[in-house]
């Protein structure tokens, strides 16, 4: 068919027009510039909160940005079917499931010197006979010192080295404690618990509140521990160490005599208590359910393959297992997410932590 | 001058039904990886299930043009502007299976499950390789610019034909039939 050309457009007509292209065009850009964050310099990217880890750490390439000094762990977890009646995640069935994992220090330097007050870190990764996966990232502290994302940005920034005399800078970090009095009654709770000696007998708390979600859809709030097998003793931090690595090879040491081994224990929250809050226990009387034995079989180096290239992710959840309200969640999966490029990326460095072979460990 | 036919109806209703999609994620993606509020986990669970739906629509939408090719362009168009159109649209297909693809590769290459739904997983199809991993990463940021850039550029030719050329062209992917003389009457 044929069509008549359309009327030709006034001069002003056509300015109009090509006025609202381009307003459309210029509202489109401009709104995507600002969901991207490029209108909002203000705003805490996981750009920005990755670039404060190194700030404050250094940059060590092919090194986790957090928790950059560790080894890593091979072994199983036989759930005893307790946990079955909060949660269908499957890992809560009877049975046994394999897993990897890593024992860290808190923070971004690799080659720092192993001292009992630096925080300790168990991170796992339970791969479930579905070919799902959980990914958990506890440390051996109480609660948590922050409850926001802005509040671990300033915490770190306050709580930073003074080149001069290698401790924080007491009046910076009065000033944080004074924005953030939360922040005080954790490092108060924090260091009022008993400092274990070892990697092995440390109590690792998941800290951040997660919901089970039963068969029928029923939603429990949940906080859960690795409490150790090993009996508690306490740490000597009067003792002069030669050894900079000396919990790391304790650990190795210690593994080559036998598995060791952690109760998953899970604390059921109230309703009332805080879930948004990883600054608050929860009352001491809630109940917990032991769901099963960790044992750690074997530790193995860095280099070797099994946890270093691993993100411990802690939104990676199996079905039955959901996330709160917290927000530390996803703040850290975001800033995990960027660190993980970052490193990915780099040439990787051998780890100051050194196996004396690969597979140490029982029945090795 | 020639007439110009609409697109098919199911054509239409692809090429919509994309627009949105495909728009939707790139906000999506860029409203994440800026974020450390709450909405970053919701929006990264979205994100995934959204991309697999994008790589099988276009993969529908390809075998669509390909058995139902569009209208032709106006005869009077200059051929820079024919060229222009051909290579964009190219573009867009091209970018359509490449961004879901590198983002399950990147997801396969750094070892995450890729959780569509509840426990439904889909498998990797890269081996685990972090360096392949942040290369992959990269690579699909540029290419989220590259295709919000060809998108915009398609919407201000959608537009200049609409409102300035008024040939036909605008109205042919438009979801409501074109008056007659607009040249849907075929």
């Amino acid at each position: 068919m044929t069509e008549s050309a359309p009327p030709p457009l006034t001069p002003a007509s056509l300015l109009l027009r090509l006025a609202v292209i381009g307003l459309i065009l210029f509202v489109v850009l401009a709104a995507f510039a600002y969901t991207g964050g490029w209108l909002s310099p203000e705003r805490l990217t996981p750009i920005k909160f990755t670039d404060r880890f190194e700030a404050v750490n250094g940059i060590f390439p092919g090194f986790r940005r957090n928790h950059a000094k560790g080894l890593c762990l091979i072994g199983v977890f036989d759930s005893n079917g307790q946990g079955a009646r909060l949660s269908k995640a499957v890992v809560f069935q009877p049975g046994r499931i394999p897993l990897i994992g890593r024992f860290a220090f808190a923070g971004g330097q690799p080659f720092v010197a192993d001292a009992p007050e630096t925080v300790r870190s168990m991170a796992i990764r339970f791969t479930l006979p579905d070919g799902e996966e959980w990914r958990t990232g506890m440390i051996n502290i109480p609660v948590f010192p922050v409850n926001t994302p802005e509040g671990l940005y300033e915490l770190l920034l306050a709580t930073r080295a003074d080149p001069a005399t290698g401790k924080p800078d007491p009046a910076a970090v009065k000033a944080f404690l004074g924005r953030h009095p939360e922040s005080g009654k954790a490092l108060a709770a924090i260091g009022a618990q008993p400092l274990a000696s070892g990697f092995d007998n440390a109590t690792y708390n998941g800290l951040n509140a997660f919901r089970f979600i039963d068969a029928a859809g029923r939603s429990t709030p949940v906080r859960w521990s690795m409490v150790p097998l090993q009996p508690f003793e306490a740490a000597d931090t009067k003792a002069t160490q030669t050894d900079t690595n000396y919990l790391f090879d304790a650990l190795i040491a210690r593994i080559a005599k036998g598995p060791l081994q952690w109760r998953l224990i899970v604390t059921l929250g109230q309703p009332g208590d805080p879930t948004r809050d990883a600054t608050l226990a929860w009352p001491a009387d809630r109940e917990k359910v032991d769901v099963g034995t960790l044992t750690v079989e074997r530790l193995v180096g860095e280099g070797q393959g099994v946890c270093r290239d691993v993100n411990f992710d802690p939104t990676v959840l199996p079905a039955g297992i959901a996330l709160s309200d917290d927000p530390l969640l996803s703040a850290r999966s975001a800033v995990y997410a960027v660190s993980y490029e970052r490193r990915a990326g780099e040439v990787k460095a051998p780890s100051a932590v050194k196996t004396p072979e690969m597979g140490i460990g029982a029945g090795q | 001058m020639t007439g110009h036919v609409q697109f098919t109806a199911f054509s239409r209703l692809l090429h919509w039904l994309m627009a949105v999609l495909v728009l939707a994620m790139l906000f999506i993606g860029v409203g994440m990886v800026s974020s450390v509020l709450e909405r970053y986990a919701l929006l990264v669970s979205i994100h995934k299930p959204i991309g697999i739906a994008i790589l099988i629509l276009v993969a529908i939408r390809l075998v669509n043009r390909l058995l139902n090719p569009p209208p032709p362009l106006p005869a009077h168009m200059p051929l820079w502007q024919k060229l222009a159109a051909k290579m964009s649209h190219w573009v867009l297909y091209a970018l359509m299976f490449l961004m879901p693809l590198i983002g399950w590769g990147m997801l396969s290459a750094a070892r995450y499950p890729i959780v569509l739904f509840g426990s439904v997983d889909l498998p990797p199809i890269l081996p685990h390789d972090a360096m392949l991993a942040a290369q992959l990463r990269h690579l699909h940021t540029y290419l989220a610019y590259l295709l919000f850039a060809t998108f915009l550029a398609h919407l201000g030719a959608a537009l200049l034909h609409g409102l300035i050329h008024r040939d036909g062209v605008f109205t042919s992917m438009m979801p409501w039939r074109a008056r007659a003389g607009g040249g849907a009457a075929r």
